[in-house]
C-alpha cells in the first residue's frame, strides 16, 4: 500500500502542468476512479481543507490522502512522491531542463498543454459537482460561489469559511 | 547559509494561504528584496523555467532557488523547508479531523463547504481557459480535450501528452496557439 501510494503521486507529480488546480483532474482520476481510495465527498473536503491551510494545494492535498489511507508513513510517502520528480528535474537535471526550456518546442508544447489543462479542470469539476450538490441549500452555493469567484469578489477561503458555516446553522435551525 | 536557507522556506511554507501563484510574491519579497540572493531578472529566469517543469510552483521555486544558491544540498534543504510546514499542519489536521469528523457540527459545516469547493474548481478551470487559451485554434483544442475527457473518459497523462505533443507539432507548421 505504502509503494503503491508512493509511485501514485509520483505519476501524478510527473504530470501536473501548471500547479494547483491542475492536480485536480488526476487525482480524481486516480484515487477515486481507478482505486477507489476515497469518495467524492471526501475528496472535495480534503481539497477543501488544503485551500484552507496555508501551502501548495498539491502539497497538502498529498498529504492528507496519504494519512486518510495509511496513517504517518502514509502521508510521507505521498509528499514524497509528490515533490520527487520536480526535485529530480530541477536539482539533478538542471542543465537538460534549461537546454529544454530553449527548444521553441518546449513552448509551443507547453502553450499545448493549456486546452488540455483546461478541459481537465472543467471535466473534473462537472464530475464532482453533481455529488457535492444534495439540498437545494447547496445549489445555491454553488451558484453563488461562481458568480463571487469568477469575478474576484472574495477571497476563496472566506468562501469556503462561509459555506460551512452557513449549512452548520442550516442544520441547527 | 542552509540553515538561513531552510528558515527562509519555512517562512513561506508556513504563512502562504491560497497555494502555489499566492507563494511567489512572498518568494520574491524574501528572496529577492530581503535576502538579496536572487535578482529581479534570476527570478524571472526561474519563474518561466518553472512553468516547464512539473509538480507544485511554489515547491518548484524553492527547490531552483536552493540549487542555486547552495547546490544539492540547498536543493534538498529549500524542499524540506518549504514542504515542512504543509506537512504538519495537514497531518495535525487530519489526525485531529479523523476523531471530531463524527461531530454532527463537522459533518454539516463540510456539506456546505463541498459545492464550494467544487464551484472554486469549475472557475479555476474556467479561469486559465479564459486567461491562456486567446486563439482560435487553443480553443477549439480545449473543446477536442474537453470532449475527449468528458465523453470518452481519456486519462488526464494522456490529454497533457496529447496537447504538448499537438502544442510542438502545430508550432513546427508554424500555426501559433
Amino acid at each position: 500500500m505504502i509503494f503503491n501510494l508512493f509511485l501514485t503521486f509520483a505519476r501524478i507529480g510527473a504530470f501536473t502542468f501548471g500547479g494547483g488546480y491542475s492536480m485536480i483532474p488526476l487525482f480524481n482520476r486516480e484515487i477515486i476512479d481507478r482505486y477507489g481510495w476515497l469518495t467524492s465527498a471526501e475528496f472535495l473536503d480534503i481539497i477543501a481543507t488544503a485551500e484552507m491551510t496555508p501551502g501548495p494545494i498539491s502539497i497538502n492535498t498529498a498529504t492528507f490522502v496519504g494519512y486518510k489511507l495509511a496513517g504517518f508513513w502514509g502521508s510521507v510517502a505521498a509528499t514524497l512522491g509528490i515533490v520527487l520528480p520536480a526535485f529530480i528535474a530541477i536539482s539533478l537535471l538542471t542543465v537538460v531542463l534549461e537546454k529544454i526550456h530553449d527548444l521553441p518546442a518546449a513552448q509551443n508544447g507547453i502553450k499545448g498543454m493549456r486546452p488540455a489543462v483546461t478541459a481537465m479542470i472543467i471535466t473534473a469539476a462537472l464530475s464532482l459537482a453533481p455529488k457535492s450538490i444534495l439540498r437545494p441549500l447547496d445549489l445555491i452555493i454553488f451558484c453563488a460561489t461562481i458568480l463571487l469567484s469568477w469575478r474576484e469578489l472574495l477571497n476563496p477561503i472566506i468562501v469556503l469559511f462561509a459555506s460551512g458555516l452557513i449549512s452548520l446553522l442550516y442544520g441547527l435551525f | 547559509m542552509l540553515w538561513n536557507l531552510f528558515i527562509s522556506c519555512l517562512r513561506v511554507g508556513a504563512f502562504t494561504f491560497g497555494g502555489g501563484y499566492a507563494m511567489l510574491p512572498v518568494m520574491k519579497d524574501i528572496f529577492v528584496r530581503e535576502k538579496n540572493w536572487l535578482t529581479e531578472e534570476d527570478f524571472v529566469d526561474m519563474v518561466s523555467l518553472v512553468q516547464i517543469t512539473p509538480g507544485a510552483v511554489a515547491i518548484n521555486a524553492s527547490i531552483y532557488i536552493g540549487r542555486k544558491l547552495a547546490g544539492l544540498p540547498g536543493a534538498i534543504v529549500a524542499t524540506l523547508g518549504s514542504v515542512l510546514p504543509s506537512f504538519l499542519i495537514i497531518f495535525i489536521i487530519a489526525s485531529s479531523l479523523m476523531n471530531f469528523y463524527q461531530s454532527p457540527l463537522v459533518i454539516d459545516f463540510f456539506k456546505g463547504v463541498r459545492p464550494a469547493i467544487a464551484g472554486l474548481i469549475l472557475v479555476a478551470g474556467l479561469k486559465i481557459g479564459h486567461d491562456s487559451l486567446i486563439s482560435k485554434l487553443s480553443k477549439a483544442l480545449a473543446v477536442l480535450f474537453g470532449f475527449l475527457a468528458f465523453f470518452l473518459n481519456i486519462h488526464p497523462i494522456i490529454l497533457i501528452l496529447a496537447g504538448a505533443v499537438s502544442g510542438a507539432l502545430l508550432g513546427l507548421g508554424g500555426k501559433k496557439l
